[in-house]
């Protein structure tokens, strides 16, 4: 029987990992990978406990809701990212050191 | 052991390994590959919490969409992300990876110890839900009441993320397009 805590432990190892991207990556792609892998972690949770909800519904549609949010944060931050590489020729997050032109 | 959970410890385990391997690569490319393998691993997941739709929306949403446009990202900023790659030393723990290291395995130590003492399997409210048969069973057909609770529990979450990827589309093609003569 798989029990909560697996998922917890699961969801936990996927959180630090991701973690562990962004706090370490000299690329601004590999750290949206990062929070991809964290908000899948998170999401896994939702689903986890979704599973004792049956009339509701709550944590099934609210990771449909967390999916949504991802991809939409996604495509902005990736328009982001091609502006910065345009205007700058790099994406590393440490020698972009300015927001206006 | 039965089949369900050795295919638990099987998806943990190439969720796990997969991540661990975008963590560690070098090659930006092949990263972004076994990403691929951490999503569906992950949608396999959600299917042994009997969470069938949200499976397939993260295969085709992640899969289909986010991770193609991370591709697209990627071949669009040319060289230099790999210019910075290919400067590393070889080493399995470079020494400026070693914080970042530390706070992550620090962080995980501590959601372990947590989970590990909160007892969450016999909190009150699954109890309760064990009692009133709330609980999702693998014969159950969970589409049908996710579809009416999101036309009406959820109705209005629902309406506002519509509009928020319409505007988040919007913003990025606005973004992203190909600046005038300025």
């Amino acid at each position: 029987m798989i029990t909560l805590t697996h998922y917890l432990i699961v969801s936990a190892a996927l959180f630090s990992i991701g973690l562990y991207v962004i706090l370490s990556k000299p690329n601004a792609i590999q750290i949206l990978i990062g929070i991809e892998l964290m908000l899948n972690a998170a999401i896994l949770n939702l689903v986890a406990f979704g599973k004792f909800d049956k009339i509701k519904n709550g944590g099934q549609s609210f990771a449909l809701f967390a999916i949504v949010l991802a991809a939409a944060s996604t495509a902005v931050a990736l328009a982001i990212v091609l502006n910065v590489y345009r205007r700058y020729k790099t994406i590393d997050p440490g020698k972009i050191n300015q927001l206006k032109d | 052991m039965s089949l369900t959970t050795m295919m638990f410890y099987l998806m943990a385990l190439i969720a796990i390994g997969s991540a661990l391997y975008v963590a560690a690569s070098k090659n930006l490319v092949r990263s972004v590959f076994m990403f691929f393998a951490t999503l569906f691993a992950i949608a396999g997941l959600y299917v042994l919490s009997l969470a069938d739709f949200v499976a397939v929306t993260q295969v085709v949403v992640y899969v289909g969409g986010i991770l193609v446009l991370i591709l697209f990202a990627f071949m669009l900023s040319g060289r230099e992300s790999l210019a910075v790659l290919a400067q590393q030393t070889n080493r399995l723990i470079a020494v400026n990876k070693l914080p970042a290291m530390l706070v992550a395995l620090a962080f995980f130590c501590l959601l372990a110890y947590v989970f590990l003492h909160a007892r969450i399997d016999d909190a009150p409210w699954l109890q309760e839900a064990a009692i009133n048969q709330n609980i999702i069973t693998p014969q159950d057909v969970t589409i049908n009441h996710l579809g009416v609770n999101l036309m009406t529990t959820y109705l209005l979450p629902f309406e506002v993320i519509s509009i928020l990827l319409l505007m988040a589309l919007v913003g990025a093609a606005h973004l992203s397009r190909k600046e005038a003569e300025a």
